[in-house]
């Protein structure tokens, strides 16, 4: 066959095989919206996808670099910071609230907070062995890092809306949904910075 | 009449191993129900076992055991062929009687 | 608290305790494991299998006619050996690929004469209750034990539907921006210390698909895959799927055909 025939036919197959990607995205969305009914807090409204979860997931969390700094430029933006510009808090209510949380399932009783449970996914301080690997350890987060005022600006921002430094990041937007409220956040930032934190020893 | 248990009564070597599969819900009497109210106590009080109609192993079991209980035991002097009858009795003066075969 | 006990010979439940490294706590789950290996032998599934196959004996239904008589699980009318393993598939006379489940309920409401929506009010079992469906569905599971995995995946409904469930499985959504593969995506990962297979992958597809449908020991009562994939959409913090849904299918489909040629074991137990 001659070069450009197989060239162009090549590009075709590309093609077709991108359209068909996209064609079965699109059924799943229609299908995932025919089959679906509200439950208790959980309503028809959480399947409709945010500016953030609609790049995500059209670029299977891999945005395209340009669109990466404005997707996270965007997250950091929604980021509401104490008025009295106090980020750090008591790293004792910080390992409580790492601790627990339950909320938003359809089991859960509706109202926030609802906690962080930040151990689902993370090490964190040394005497709790019960911790997920879905996310890094933070152990020694401040002692590696220093508790400087640029630090815990961006431990306070990361934990409201962690999306704004890794657009696609898995972890959920604790402060941005209000599964935690300014001042757990502000427990929460002391657990990973203070010195005195066991996360730190 | 409840239902049937699942008798498994296997020969390994010359002890004839035998388990019991038993459905039954198993309530002390002590677990509350969604609405609050306490589930009446309904378990077995008593179970038998026998081998070509004699008995080979009998007790009393109680409230601690759990729902849909597995009991295992070892029997010696039974061989292939032979017939493993196993009984029981609930508090309540339900029965149930399942034979299985020794392979 | 009851005690949960098995008597079954000299059987002892040690779980390790919770000092020294987390390898203390994986050794709880290790313990679990060997638990669970006694407990296959005599898995009080199988209690459920006998009445699965009563329920398939029986004439029943406004109809009275025999599922074994009359359903068709894929490999002939009333044939079930083999025949779980080889589900998700297309069935024409509906005109829809079908897991397990969905086929058996399929049946009961168009042979049967059973009411559908009798059949959706309460699908999942609980301590007081277990669904005719979930009986039914152990009973078939356990007539594929020690079979391999065969869904046909290169059947074009089968292949357009795995396709499908392949994208629902990385959807993300809902307040904390979780889709299937959030979780289930990567390897060796796990969740406080509750290992996560990475079912998007081939050999590791299989570690989801054991133990289904599953006896649980907190309650005594038989859980099946649609249960499961309920579950961990309301864990997602998703709204929830409709029992037997294409979306559910799908999903299914994905995760079973990922396993394709592992042997299944039969009905599992769980804690």
């Amino acid at each position: 066959m001659p070069n450009r025939f197989v060239f162009l036919l090549a590009a075709l197959l590309v093609i077709a095989g991108v359209a068909r990607a996209d064609d079965y995205r699109l059924r799943a969305l229609r299908m995932i919206q025919n089959d679906f009914q509200a439950k208790g807090q959980a309503g028809l409204d959480r399947l409709e996808t945010d500016s953030l979860q609609h790049v995500c997931n059209k670029y299977s969390d891999k945005p395209p670099a340009p669109l990466l700094r404005l997707v996270e430029a965007d997250q950091l933006a929604t980021v509401k910071y104490p008025a009295d510009g106090r980020l750090m808090g008591d790293w004792r209510e910080g390992e409580k609230i790492a601790q627990s949380g339950r909320g938003f399932t359809w089991t859960d009783k509706p109202g926030l907070p609802v906690g962080g449970n930040c151990y689902n996914c993370h090490e964190i301080s040394p005497r709790e062995l019960s911790f997920g690997t879905l996310g890094p350890s933070l152990r020694n987060f401040g002692r590696n890092r220093g508790n400087t005022p640029e630090m815990r600006q961006y431990v306070f921002s990361k934990i409201f809306n962690a999306k704004s430094f890794n657009a696609c990041s898995a972890m959920p937007r604790f402060g941005y949904i209000g599964a935690l409220n300014e001042e757990q956040i502000r427990h929460l930032v002391a657990l990973l910075l203070d010195p005195e934190s066991p996360v730190n020893q | 009449m409840a239902d049937p248990m699942k008798i498994r009564a296997q020969m390994k070597g010359d002890i004839c191993d035998i388990k019991i599969l038993m459905s039954h819900p198993m309530e002390t009497g002590q677990r509350k129900d969604s609405d609050g109210k306490v589930v009446p106590a309904h378990f077995i009080q008593s179970l038998s076992v026998d081998l070509n109609g004699k008995t080979v192993i009998s007790g009393q079991t109680g409230t601690s055991i759990s729902r849909n209980p597995v009991f295992g035991f070892k029997v010696k002097g039974a061989k292939a062929g032979d017939k493993v009858t196993v009984n029981w009795l609930d508090n309540k003066g339900d029965k149930r009687t399942d034979e299985a075969t020794v392979g | 608290m009851r005690q949960s006990i098995a008597i079954v010979g000299a059987l002892a439940i040690v779980i390790g305790s919770l000092c020294g490294q987390a390898a203390a706590k994986d050794a709880a789950t290790a313990e679990f494991d060997k638990f669970r290996e006694v407990m296959e032998d005599s898995n009080p599934a199988e209690l459920f299998e006998a009445k699965g196959e009563d329920l398939w004996q029986a004439k029943r239904g406004p109809k009275q006619v025999a599922l074994a008589e009359s359903c068709d699980l894929g490999l002939g009318i009333g044939v079930v050996k083999g025949a779980y393993v080889q589900m998700p598939r297309y069935f024409a006379d509906a005109g829809k690929v079908m897991d397990a489940e969905r086929r058996i309920v399929w049946c009961m409401v168009e042979k049967q004469g059973f009411s559908a929506e009798e059949l959706f009010r309460t699908p999942f079992a609980n301590e007081n209750f277990t669904p005719e469906p979930t009986s039914l569905v152990t009973y078939v599971a356990g007539a594929s034990r020690n079979m391999k995995i065969a869904v046909p995946i290169s059947e074009p409904h089968v292949q357009d539907t795995y396709q499908l469930g392949r994208e629902v499985f990385s959807f993300r959504a809902g307040p904390y921006d979780f889709a299937c593969a959030t979780c289930h995506g990567e390897d060796g990962k796990r969740i406080r210390m509750q290992q996560l297979p990475n079912l998007a992958k081939k050999d590791e597809a299989i570690r989801a698909y054991q133990g289904w449908p599953g006896y649980r020991m907190t309650g005594g009562f038989m859980l099946t895959q649609q249960w499961r994939m309920n579950d961990c959409f309301r864990q997602q913090r998703f709204p929830e799927p409709r029992y037997l849904s294409d979306t559910v299918t799908s999903l299914l489909t994905y995760l079973t055909a990922n396993a394709n040629g592992n042997v299944y074991k039969g009905p599992g137990i769980k804690r």
